[in-house]
């Protein structure tokens, strides 16, 4: 695989093997030296320009791990700021000569536009609505964890769906993995034909005793205007996950980061059903096996297993 | 022999007991040996040296197991769609004062060698590793010598070597073919 720009790419084998290969690394990280050779000399590019704690931190760490050397670049205090244009910084960073650059951007398809301009493997680290795929895949590593399979677990996916990158990948990963999704939420706030993804809509809560995972998303403030919400009280009354809602065989997830009180209360944050902090942890595994599968099965222009020499000789 | 078989399973269990029997005398003085497998045959063959060296000295050998896989010099070197299956590494119990040896099927160019030792340092220091293989079949390409070989087979680049056991392969035996030279070290 050379590049991870969205789940819909992926079959069930692909994503088998990565969470296959994230078990290995956890045991990695249980040692006293919790790092390996594999990407030695090797330049990982972070390049952000939209807000991230978890997922930026956590493909540095993963970078660091597998000992390659990482550049972090984000759009306020660089020259982003001053108005170059994506290509250009593409151009700027592939100087380096990267062999990974992850890129989060506002704008959906932006990792596929940077595939076609740089000759490093390219990670969707979330662009605009379309897709988080390093999102998704942490998270059905944490639910087999749990579960040990998807097969037939029923995962409703609840809240704001039309802004959320994340429903949109984690719809594609958990069905291929074999589980029934629904989505919920008010009508403004699902998109039009998500049934197209292979999933079921509700606009209540009504039947949610029956899943096995709710995984509440979080309310995107930012990407709205006013005009999805009659008002903030009367989705909290209808859609929030409380302790009502949510019963003690039920797992709950959440990518985080939470508006407590909004999608979730207080208290089914701290519950042992809720798997918050067990997602952030196998982000880093998760992560540190991306980067393997892209960077570990061959360079530009390397056809075999022999590296093939570059330098030209004088005629 | 028929087929290029060069060790059938008694000779394979003789090369066993004789390794055996060398580790113990070559560090008698010492009573922290460990054995840890090279995945996949190096591991199996470890775990059948502890129970000989167990049976002949009736005191314990830790055991435990490395995969090289994050270790390999060639990583980004193959081609896309030939990444190497990933095992998982087990070493229980400290490494601080034992002599590890490193147990594996077929000593060849000695890069696996090489990674293992790296992938041993990982988990602690120990105080000396030693290395027991089944085959040496020659053509290294790094400084690296075993400490006990089973049988030394001088071959050409271009044939094979395969050891099988019989807890992978339902046999026991060693067979040298001609083929392309596609290595599996």
């Amino acid at each position: 695989m050379k590049h991870l720009l969205s789940i819909a790419d992926l079959s069930r084998p692909d994503i088998e093997r990565i969470m296959g290969v994230a078990e290995r690394f956890s045991e990695v990280l249980e040692r006293d030296i919790k790092k390996v050779p594999t990407l030695r000399g090797r330049t990982v590019v972070n390049l952000f320009y939209e807000s991230s704690t978890r997922t930026s931190s956590s493909f540095e760490l993963a970078a660091k791990r597998l000992s390659a050397d990482l550049v972090s670049v984000r759009s306020n205090g660089s020259s982003i700021d001053k108005g170059e244009s994506l290509r250009d910084t593409i151009a700027t960073l592939s100087a380096y000569d990267p062999a990974a650059i992850v890129i989060r951007a506002p704008w959906a398809g932006a990792a596929a536009i940077v595939a076609g301009h740089t000759t490093a493997s390219v990670v969707n680290a979330g662009d605009g609505k379309h897709e988080h795929p390093s999102q998704a895949l942490l998270d059905v590593y944490t639910l087999r964890r749990r579960l040990g399979s998807l097969d037939g677990a029923d995962i409703w996916i609840v809240g704001d769906v039309l802004h959320s990158r994340v429903a949109r990948s984690n719809i594609h990963a958990f069905t291929r993995m074999g589980a029934r999704v629904t989505v919920c939420g008010p009508p403004t706030l699902i998109p039009r034909d998500v049934e197209a993804l292979g999933c079921e809509v509700r606009h209540d809560l009504d039947g949610v005793s029956a899943a096995d995972v709710i995984y509440a998303l979080r309310m995107q403030h930012e990407r709205m205007g006013d005009s999805f919400l009659p008002s903030m009280r009367e989705y909290v009354a209808n859609y929030q996950i409380d302790s009502r809602r949510l019963h003690p065989r039920q797992l709950l997830m959440h990518p985080g980061p939470v508006n407590r009180g909004v999608e979730l209360s207080a208290e089914v944050i701290e519950s042992p059903q809720a798997l918050i902090t067990e997602q952030v942890a196998a982000g880093l595994v998760v992560r540190m096996a991306i980067l393997y599968e892209l960077l570990s099965g061959g360079r530009q222009g390397v056809a075999g297993p022999a590296p093939v020499p570059t330098v030209e000789q004088p005629a | 022999m028929s087929d290029g078989i060069v060790l059938d399973r008694d000779d394979l269990r003789r090369a066993l007991v004789r390794i055996a029997h060398e580790i113990i005398e070559s560090n008698q003085d010492r009573d922290r040996v460990a054995l840890v497998g090279i995945h996949s045959r190096g591991a199996f063959m470890a775990r059948r040296l502890r129970a000989l060296i167990e049976e002949l000295t009736g005191t314990p050998v830790p055991l435990g197991e490395v995969d090289i896989t994050f270790y390999r010099d060639d990583v980004g070197s193959r081609p896309i769609g030939d990444q190497p299956v990933v095992h998982s590494s087990h070493i229980d119990f400290p490494l601080e004062g034992t002599t590890v040896v490193l147990v594996d099927d077929v000593l060849f160019t000695g890069r696996t060698v090489r990674a293992a030792t790296e992938a041993l340092f990982d988990y602690g220091r120990p105080d000396r590793v030693q290395l027991a293989v089944l085959v040496d079949r020659g053509h290294r390409e790094l400084p690296i010598r075993p400490d006990f070989v089973g049988k030394n087979l001088p071959t050409s680049l271009d044939q094979r070597v395969n050891v099988r056991l019989e807890e992978c392969d339902d046999v026991d035996e060693v067979q040298i073919r001609e083929s392309r030279p596609v290595e599996a070290e």
